[in-house]
């Protein structure tokens, strides 16, 4: 196969879910409440239709895995096909396991020699990369997170305390104890702090049987929390995004921090 | 020796000027399909928070089955099936529970006899509860069925409920 720039840059812009108008980025365990020291199996893609690989795998490079007693964990026959990566995970401990895939960047926009580029790395390759006479540069830095839980034997939270960088979701109601007809209550931080007032979209699992996407828009309160009414029981995909000028990097102007998960949700 | 005995027949007597008695009958439904398996159960009393005040039955396969291509599996691996006893209970006990572990059953009527002398009944304090009856079933289906439950009765009490598919008629009996 002959290597060119503009295929590797279609496949770079297929696997970050972080451009404007992004498909979806989820993981998909093949159970989330189980008996102890079971395995499951996960699937990684991104794609418009929930839960269906049918567009991208979702890379499995900045996998992070923790175990309910906080040490990381790695995953058993990790590999990416045509349109979703997979991996098995052995639930060794009782309690709750946080998989995420983490991904912290910076993209780049500039001309060079009237030449539009784009560019995508770390806060530390920006200066070795991009030239120093480039025009237009703009740089925005990303984070995301895009995750899942599953537990095995009762639940716990070590495994689910925050990093303190970008969105992240901080259990009121712990992630595998989800049941249709019951309210569920998750508090958002971002960057450690409540999330107030953002924005939160909730779509159900199973969108290539219906006609409608059925989204649940919530705006989270002062403190960060969204409270969740489950209309019927199955799996679920979470996605908050905030675009700010908070930046870590001092070229970046602009910060998206971005957040997703995959829930399952049981019936009484 | 004269003494213990003497002890031990006035505790009889104490134990039952108080005793009470309940009796909980499960019909599993006879079902006629090609792969039947049978069903497993959990019947325990909930208080008014849903929090689990005693076990009384869990019912699923005990020894280590031989599956396809000869995968070792735990018969307690799909009690998370039983998913409401699991979530208020199951997770968070250590199998199997002395005396109220067991394997399998038929379809047909099983009776459950307890009394507020021994466990799991003994030390249920007095209050409103429910008795709750959930079969999940191999290539079959759920059903969960709850029955309100007075402790202790202060008269006889018969209660009954009937499930769809599942589940047959459950019945309570409650004795003084």
């Amino acid at each position: 196969m002959k290597f060119s720039p503009k295929s590797a840059l279609l496949v770079l812009l297929s696997i970050v879910p972080l451009s404007a108008f992004a498909h979806k980025a989820w993981l998909l365990p093949s159970a989330t409440v189980l008996t102890p020291d079971q395995w499951i199996t996960v699937d990684a893609a991104i794609s418009n239709d929930l839960f269906y690989f049918n567009h991208a795998p979702l890379k499995l490079d900045n996998l992070l895995i923790t175990a309910p007693d906080g040490t990381a964990v790695t995953t058993e026959n990790p590999g990416s096909g045509k349109f979703r990566s997979t991996f098995d995970l052995h639930l060794a401990l009782n309690g709750t396991y946080r998989l995420a895939i983490v991904n912290a960047g910076l993209f780049a926009n500039y001309e060079m020699n009237g030449e539009k580029k784009r560019w995508r790395g770390t806060a530390e390759a920006l200066a070795k990369e991009i030239p120093t006479d480039a025009k237009n540069l703009e740089v925005n830095q990303t984070q995301s997170r895009v995750e899942t839980f599953v537990t095995a034997g009762a639940p716990n939270l070590t495994a689910l305390k925050g990093s303190g960088a970008g969105l992240e979701l901080m259990p009121v109601t712990h992630p595998n104890d989800l049941f249709s007809g019951e309210v569920a209550k998750f508090r958002f931080t971002l960057d450690g702090k409540p999330a107030a007032g953002l924005k939160v979209t909730i779509v159900p699992g199973g969108s290539r049987y219906r006609n409608k996407q059925d989204e649940i828009e919530l705006s989270a309160d002062k403190d960060g929390e969204i409270a969740v009414n489950w209309p019927r029981p199955g799996t679920y995909w979470l996605e908050a995004t905030v675009s700010d000028a908070n930046t870590s990097v001092r070229q970046a102007k602009q910060r998206r921090a971005n957040y997703a998960a995959t829930f399952e949700v049981l019936p009484q | 020796m004269r003494t213990t005995c003497f002890l031990a027949f006035t505790g009889l007597i104490a134990g039952s000027a108080v005793a009470a008695d309940l009796t909980v009958s499960v019909e599993l439904a006879t079902i006629d399909v090609a792969e039947y398996h049978r069903p497993y159960v959990a019947v325990w009393i909930e208080g008014e928070d849903q929090a689990v005040a005693a076990n009384l039955a869990v019912w699923y396969q005990q020894n280590t089955g031989k599956g396809e291509g000869g995968k070792v599996e735990q018969g307690s691996k799909w009690l998370a099936d039983l998913r409401q006893w699991w979530r208020r209970s199951g997770r968070s006990v250590t199998l199997p529970i002395d005396t109220v572990s067991g394997a399998t059953r038929p379809a047909g009527v099983h009776r459950l006899e307890f009394s507020d002398a021994k466990p799991p009944l003994a030390g249920v304090a007095a209050g409103n509860y429910k008795v709750v009856v959930e079969v999940a079933r191999e290539v079959g289906g759920h059903e969960l069925l709850r029955m309100p439950l007075q402790w202790p009765p202060n008269k006889p009490v018969h209660a009954e409920a009937r499930g769809e598919h599942e589940l047959g008629l459950i019945t309570l009996d409650l004795n003084p």
